[in-house]
C-alpha cells in the first residue's frame, strides 16, 4: 500500500540555485545528483527532513489503516487456504507500518507523536482505503488494482536519496508483488468460477478502477511537489508517467480476466503507443481526500478507539519494564 | 488417532485462529497486530493439516473445507474455552496462556506418536505453539505484574477462564489419557500465574463440554460468519 499524498499541494519551496546555497546543502545535493544516499546522520534541508517524514509517515499510516478494507473479509474468507494467505497479507501490511515507522523515526520523530498526528486528523492515509470492502472480490481487486498501483509508484522509491527509506521500500515491494499476484489471483478464481462469481469480480472492478486511478495523485500540471521532489530525488517519476503505465499494465490483464474496463472512452492510440482513457473525476478524488468519502469517519473512529482501548495495555507494559529495571538495579546494588 | 481425535485437534486451532484474527487492526500496539496475525496464521495452518488428516481418516472424501465450512455447532469438537468472544486484551491473553500451556503439552505427547503423519503433524504445531506460549506467558505476567488495572483486568479474566480448562483433562473414548496432562499443565501455569502475582482461582464444578459438540452459544455466531460466504455458493471454488 502507498499514499498519493506527498504531492498534494503545500508549501515547500522550490530548490534553490546553487549559488545561493550554503557549503553543507552543495555538498548534500552534490550527494543526491551523484545518486548517493542520504543517512539519518548527515545534514540536510530540514525542508527535505520535513517534506521525508510526512511522506514516509504518511506511507506507514497508509499501510495501518489499509489493514482494515481486507481485514474486513478476514473472519468470512470463503477458503481456510484463502484465510491463511489474506491473514499473511494484511500482517505484511502491519509489518510494513512497523518498518515505515522507524525508517520514519531517524528523522526525529517518535512513533506516538506520528500516531498522534494521524489519531487527531492532522496526517493523512491514503485515500483509496476510505473506500469500503462490500464483497469478497474487492479483497481480489485490491490486491490486484491497489497493490499493482502501489508497487508502480514504490519502485522509484527503493532509488530515493535517503537511505532508510529506500532500504526499508526495497523489501516492501518484494512483499508487495507477492500481494499484487494473490490479488490476481483471487480475480482469476472468481472469472473462472460461476456466473454468480464472475458478476462478483466485475462489480468490484467496476467500482475500484477509477479511485485506484486517482491514487497516483492529480495531474502533473497541478502538482505543487513535484519539482522540488524530483530535484531531490525523492519522487522520481511523475504522477501522470506513473498512472499511464499503471493503465498501460492493467487494461490486457482485465481483458485475460474477461472482465469491461468501465470506461466507454478507454482505446489504445497508435500513436502515442499508450492507451488513452476518459477524465477523471478530480472532485471525487479531492471529496475523498478532504475527509468526505465513504468511511473516512469510520476509519478514523477504528484507528482512535484501538489506540484509546489500547492505552491501559501500553500502560502496563511500561509498569512493568520499570519494575523489572528497579528490580535489577537492587539486586545489582 | 482417529477422525474424531483429529477433529478436536483441528477444530482447536480453527476456532481460536479465527477468534485472534478478530483482533487485527484493533490491538493496543502494532507489534500486537502483528503478533495476533502470525499466531492465528500459525494456528489456520495447523488446522488445515488437521482437518485435512481426519477427513482422509474419515475416508468420505471430505476435505479441510468441507470440514471447517460445512459443519453445524454440535458436529464441532473443539473444547469450549477457545470459542468464548475475544473480550478485553487481558481476556485474550489469560485464554491464550492456558490454552498454550495445554496445547504445548498436548503436541509434545502426539509427536512421539509412532504414526508418521500425525506425528509430523504434532511435531512442526509444537514448535510453534512454544512461541505461542512464550507470547502470551510473557503478556499475563507483564498485565498481572504491571498497573493496578491491569492486574484487576487479569485476574478478573483468569476467574472467568479457569472453569473452562477442567474440560481439557477429562478422559473419555476418544482421549483415555486425558488427565495425564493435567499435573504438568497445572505447574507450568501455577509458575507463570505466580510470577504474574496472580491468584489461581480455586476449582468450581462447572464443566464446559465443546469436545462433545455441546457448545457455548457463541460458537454458532462464529460459524455463521465464518461460513457464510462459502455456503452462499455451494459448490463453488475460490
Amino acid at each position: 500500500m502507498y499514499t498519493q499524498m506527498m504531492d498534494l499541494p503545500g508549501q515547500v519551496s522550490k530548490g534553490a540555485a546553487a549559488a545561493d546555497m550554503s557549503a553543507e546543502e552543495r555538498a548534500f545535493q552534490a550527494t543526491v545528483d551523484a545518486e548517493g544516499k542520504i543517512e539519518p546522520r548527515d545534514w540536510m534541508p530540514e525542508a527535505y527532513r520535513k517534506t521525508l517524514l510526512r511522506q514516509i509517515s504518511q506511507h506507514a499510516h497508509s499501510e495501518v489503516v489499509g489493514m482494515y478494507p481486507e481485514g474486513n473479509w478476514i473472519s468470512r474468507a470463503p477458503s481456510l487456504k484463502r484465510k491463511a494467505i489474506l491473514i499473511a497479507k494484511v500482517q505484511d501490511e502491519g509489518g510494513h507500518g512497523l518498518y515505515l515507522y522507524s525508517a520514519a523515526e531517524t528523522l526525529g520523530q517518535s512513533r506516538d507523536q506520528m500516531m498522534a498526528a494521524l489519531n487527531s486528523g492532522r496526517a493523512k492515509y491514503s485515500s483509496i482505503f476510505n473506500y469500503p470492502t462490500l464483497t469478497w472480490a474487492d479483497v481480489g481487486a485490491i490486491g490486484w488494482l491497489v497493490d499493482g498501483a502501489a508497487i508502480m509508484n514504490q519502485i522509484p522509491l527503493c532509488r530515493c536519496s535517503y537511505g532508510p527509506y529506500a532500504r526499508a521500500m526495497i523489501r516492501v515491494c518484494k512483499e508487495e508483488s507477492f500481494h499484487q499476484r494473490q490479488g490476481f489471483d483471487i480475480m482469476l478464481a472468481l472469472c473462472r468460477g460461476t456466473p454468480r462469481q464472475k458478476e462478483m469480480a466485475q462489480d468490484a472492478f467496476n467500482r475500484w478502477w477509477w479511485p485506484v486511478l486517482q491514487m497516483f495523485g492529480p495531474p502533473d500540471k497541478d502538482s505543487v511537489h513535484s519539482a522540488q521532489s524530483a530535484a531531490w530525488k525523492i519522487k522520481r517519476v511523475s504522477n501522470d508517467d506513473l498512472r499511464q503505465k499503471f493503465i498501460d499494465v492493467t487494461v490486457p490483464q482485465a481483458e485475460l480476466l474477461g472482465l469491461a474496463i468501465p470506461d466507454p472512452e478507454l482505446a489504445w492510440n497508435p500513436e502515442r503507443g499508450h492507451y488513452d482513457i476518459g477524465a477523471i473525476d478530480w472532485d471525487e478524488f479531492w471529496r475523498v481526500v478532504n475527509g468526505d468519502g465513504p468511511l473516512n469517519r469510520e476509519r478514523l473512529a477504528t484507528r482512535v478507539a484501538a489506540y484509546e482501548e489500547g492505552q491501559w495495555v501500553r500502560d502496563a507494559a511500561v509498569a512493568y519494564a520499570d519494575k523489572q529495571r528497579a528490580r535489577a538495579r537492587k539486586e545489582a546494588a | 488417532m482417529n477422525f474424531e481425535y483429529a477433529l478436536r485437534l483441528g477444530d482447536n486451532s480453527l476456532i481460536l485462529g479465527q477468534r485472534l484474527a478478530e483482533w487485527l487492526g484493533h490491538s493496543p500496539a502494532l507489534e500486537e497486530d502483528i503478533a495476533s496475525a502470525n499466531i492465528s496464521l500459525d494456528l489456520i495452518g495447523q488446522a488445515r493439516l488437521w482437518l485435512t488428516l481426519a477427513g482422509r481418516l474419515e475416508g468420505r472424501g471430505r476435505d479441510e473445507d468441507a470440514l471447517a465450512y460445512l459443519r453445524e455447532e454440535r458436529e464441532f469438537r473443539n473444547c469450549t474455552l477457545v470459542e468464548l468472544p475475544n473480550g478485553d486484551f487481558a481476556f485474550t491473553v489469560v485464554r491464550r496462556v492456558l490454552f498454550d500451556a495445554y496445547h504445548g503439552l498436548l503436541l509434545e505427547r502426539l509427536a512421539l506418536s509412532g504414526d508418521a503423519d500425525l506425528a509430523a503433524i504434532a511435531a512442526k504445531s509444537k514448535k510453534e505453539v512454544d512461541y505461542h506460549r512464550r507470547h502470551s506467558a510473557d503478556w499475563v505476567i507483564r498485565l498481572g505484574d504491571g498497573t493496578e488495572e491491569s492486574h484487576r483486568r487479569a485476574q478478573a479474566a483468569l476467574d472467568a477462564l479457569w472453569n473452562y480448562t477442567h474440560e481439557f483433562f477429562v478422559p473419555d473414548a476418544v482421549d483415555p489419557g486425558a488427565a495425564e496432562l493435567h499435573a504438568p499443565w497445572l505447574a507450568d501455569v501455577r509458575s507463570i500465574l505466580a510470577e504474574a502475582t496472580l491468584q489461581v482461582p480455586a476449582d468450581g464444578k462447572f464443566l464446559s463440554t465443546g469436545r462433545q459438540g455441546v457448545h457455548s452459544e457463541h460458537l454458532g455466531y462464529l460459524l455463521a460468519e465464518m461460513q457464510v460466504l462459502h455456503r452462499a455458493h455451494p459448490g463453488a471454488k475460490w
